[in-house]
């Protein structure tokens, strides 16, 4: 499809995974023991027949330009199309002028190159589904100017924080954009999925820039509302937002669920991602799973219950795992009891005999520390 | 062909037709093993692995499959400039009609052309269905420093076995005096793996040669290794120790499998210096049900899995229902066991279905039951 182009924008400084995005920036972060959060906004675009796509990073941007490579595993014709890595011009994390229109600004001469009159954008830190070739002709049809995929949830007021909400009015027509602060139940999430001609988001991008400095993308469309026609579209199926850390627990552990598992995973919309070359995993004598997600190249010997596990981890008699998220190639020790925890990569745990935080409070092992 | 100056050639044009129904469609070195490899991705790993660039693979019986599988380079890494896998079937050239392979040895001699135009100093010769690791750069080294013409992989295998090997009698300096395919009476314990490397310029006059022998099998093991060393040349034995596995039958392809359960498997697929690769599969990771329950198992990514799994290896996206056993049994690629059946000491085809209730497999069968069709359920 040559209509249009994609754009994996940042998730910007409202949202933070604690712990974790120290040291990465949101679309690389592990999800589901075998993918990266930006697989799902790549393998969506790449399914619906996009394959010009820039991929932006405002910070630390090495783990992301490892995975994504070449891009080739995006199944993407690499000859026509390409996936584009693309960097703010300076990766200070607190900066507040690091925003995603200062990156658009900044490779604005890369943006004017294709040659596809819509773009398509999407956020690297939510994961759902959607054919954007569908949202594309909705868009069309509907002679909207720009059109926003949103999620109506009755959760709001725990969930979705610090989030866009919509403002529709009854001809699903958006009057606003405004944050979600915990205030109500009922609400319209903006899954920051935008469709617009090129044109349209070249004149936003520098508008928002005169405007103010800190604008960011979402800010200057919520100013144009009144005065272009930007529509709603709402979206079905599985939807989580991975903008804190108890979201992004939570949202790996609702997947461990066959159903929900389903929900969000059909075999015609393969979730591409780099491979690994890992061997299957290997559950010796006395080990025991249950419901769990488990990837590739680990050994188990102990239990696990409850987690996700990540690829090539080590699981030692009589460890216990239990409500967990373990990232890659971390190591449990004989014995140790690990309860409500996320573990980031290459972690050793050998030294402790528990970890255990409160259930619905998880708490977080740092990168390659040695407990 | 920039590392060693070695080229590979693979064997791949046997049939295994004691696999039965696992081959009717592909040929051996095609047929899955180990949860997510190909028999043929060992041999091609292995050259990655050893810094070999350019790899020939001779391909024969029921070649789509498995031409279009090695052809795609990239998934060893061989793919770069100067650097290839390249699938060779039997062509017609302008020079010679089309004739299928007679032998091992007329498989490369028919491509002495495609050989020459890489001019190699030397050629490594690979069989394309067993399942080893071994780092053929070290085999050249001890080439090159014994001075050989010729050098054979060995390895040791057990006395009373030998005879169903060919078998190589060396001096005290590993050099081979005698060759004996399949002995009676074995002098030696010493196996020949089929894995040689050759100087190129001596096994080309040797193969024109051969090619114009109406008494010769054309063959390596009958005909050009016996003739090396009845003319005196220097023949070696490269001792191997590890894994090795020759997977002829149904029988032996499930105990390949069941080997990988052992903690002390000496093939360690975990080897991070050593990977095997392979096709990458677009799955999930595997699913575990709340009441599955797993006891030494082998399972690969995309697998689901809400039954019992003992002792066995699953294959990529193997599905087990609730309730249902899996025990000492191979279920391969896309197998689906649903409700309630049990399937024992069994090895389970490609995308075969086996229905709700069904028993497949017995405890105390001799051999291994292969299921290569639906089976149907019990109501």
């Amino acid at each position: 499809m040559d209509k249009a182009f994609g754009i994996v924008n940042f998730g910007g400084r409202r949202f933070w995974v604690e712990g974790m995005q120290e040291y990465r920036p949101s679309g690389a972060m592990s999800f589901l023991g075998r993918y990266r959060t930006v697989d799902f906004p790549i393998s969506n675009l790449s399914n619906s027949g996009i394959d010009r796509i820039q991929v932006y990073i405002r910070r630390k941007p090495r783990s992301l330009v490892e995975h994504i490579g070449t891009g080739r595993h995006y199944n993407i014709n690499s000859k026509r199309g390409r996936v584009h890595v693309l960097f703010s011009e300076n990766g200070m994390d607190h900066d507040i002028y690091n925003n995603d229109i200062a990156a658009f600004l900044e490779n604005m001469e890369c943006i004017e190159q294709i040659n596809c009159p819509y773009v398509v954008i999407v956020p690297s830190n939510m994961v759902y589904v959607q054919d954007f070739n569908e949202l594309l002709q909705t868009h069309i049809e509907s002679g909207a100017d720009i059109t926003l995929l949103y999620h109506s949830t009755d959760d709001a007021k725990e969930h979705f924080l610090n989030c866009n909400t919509v403002n529709l009015n009854k001809q699903k027509g958006v009057l606003s954009l405004e944050m979600n602060r915990g205030t109500a139940k009922n609400r319209s999430i903006f899954m920051d999925t935008y469709i617009m001609k090129k044109e349209l988001f070249m004149d936003l991008v520098h508008r928002a820039h005169k405007e103010s400095s800190m604008y960011s993308l979402a800010d200057i469309v919520s100013l144009v509302c009144p005065e272009l026609d930007v529509r709603g579209v709402a979206h079905r199926g599985f939807f989580a937002t991975l903008t804190d850390f108890k979201s992004y627990y939570d949202a790996n552990l609702s997947l461990i669920d066959f159903k929900t598992a389903l929900s969000l995973f059909d075999p015609e919309w393969p979730i591409y991602t780099r491979t690994n070359d890992s061997c299957p995993t290997q559950y010796f004598e006395g080990a025991s799973v249950k419901n769990s997600v488990v990837s590739n190249g680990c050994l188990v010997e102990g239990s696990i219950e409850n987690s996700v596990i990540g690829r090539g981890c080590v699981i030692k008699k009589g460890a216990v795992i239990k409500n967990c998220v373990i990232m890659t190639d971390v190591t449990v020790a004989e014995g140790v009891h690990l309860e409500n925890l996320v573990v980031d990569k290459h972690a050793h745990i050998v030294h402790v005999k528990e970890v255990i935080a409160e259930p619905g409070e998880p708490a977080y092992v740092r990168r390659g520390d040695v407990l | 062909m920039k590392h060693n100056n070695m080229l590979a050639m693979i064997l791949a044009g046997g049939r295994g037709s004691r696999l039965h129904e696992l081959t009717n469609k592909v040929a051996k070195p095609a047929v899955s093993y180990g949860g997510k490899y190909k028999i043929v991705d060992f041999p091609l790993s292995n050259c990655a692995n050893s810094g070999i660039d350019v790899v020939g693979v001779l391909t024969q019986y029921e070649s789509i499959q498995l031409n279009s599988y090695v052809a795609a380079g990239r998934r060893w890494g061989l793919d770069a400039k100067e650097s290839g896998v390249y699938v060779l079937p039997p062509r017609e050239k302008a020079d010679a009609d089309l004739n299928v392979y007679r032998g091992t040895a007329d498989a490369i001699s028919q491509n002495i052309d495609f050989v020459d135009t890489f001019s190699p100093e030397y050629l490594l010769i690979l069989s394309g269905d067993h399942i080893y690791k071994m780092n053929y750069a070290k085999m050249l080294e001890y080439h090159k420093n014994c001075g050989a013409d010729a050098t054979i992989a060995v390895i040791e295998v057990p006395m009373k076995e030998a005879s169903r090997f060919g078998i190589m009698n060396t001096d005290e300096t590993g050099r081979i005096v005698e060759f004996e395919e399949k002995p009676e009476k074995p002098k030696s314990n010493l196996a020949s793996m089929g894995i040689y490397i050759f100087d190129w310029k001596l096994l080309r006059r040797m193969l024109t040669a051969d090619m114009k022998d109406p008494n010769s099998s054309h063959d390596f093991g009958k005909d050009i290794i016996p003739a090396l060393i009845a003319d005196g040349k220097n023949v070696f034995a490269f001792k191997f120790k590890g894994y090795w596995k020759d997977v002829g039958t149904v029988d032996s392809l499930w105990e390949a499998n069941m080997d990988l359960l052992d903690k002390n498997n000496e093939l360690d697929l975990n080897d991070a210096s050593w990977k095997i690769y392979t096709e990458d599969a677009t799955t999930l990771p595997q699913y575990i049900g709340p009441d599955a329950e797993i006891d030494k198992a082998f399972i690969n990514q995309g697998c689901m899995i809400e039954g019992a799994v003992k002792n066995s290896v699953l294959f990529t996206g193997a599905k087990v229902g609730p309730g249902a056993k899996i025990i000492d049994s191979v279920l391969m690629n896309g197998v689906e066991v649903e409700e309630g059946a049990v399937v024992q000491r069994a090895l389970v085809a490609d995308g075969v279905r086996i229905g709700r209730g069904a028993v497949v497999g017995s405890p105390d069968s001799e051999h291994i039951e292969l299921v290569a069709k639906r089976v149907k359920g019990v109501e």
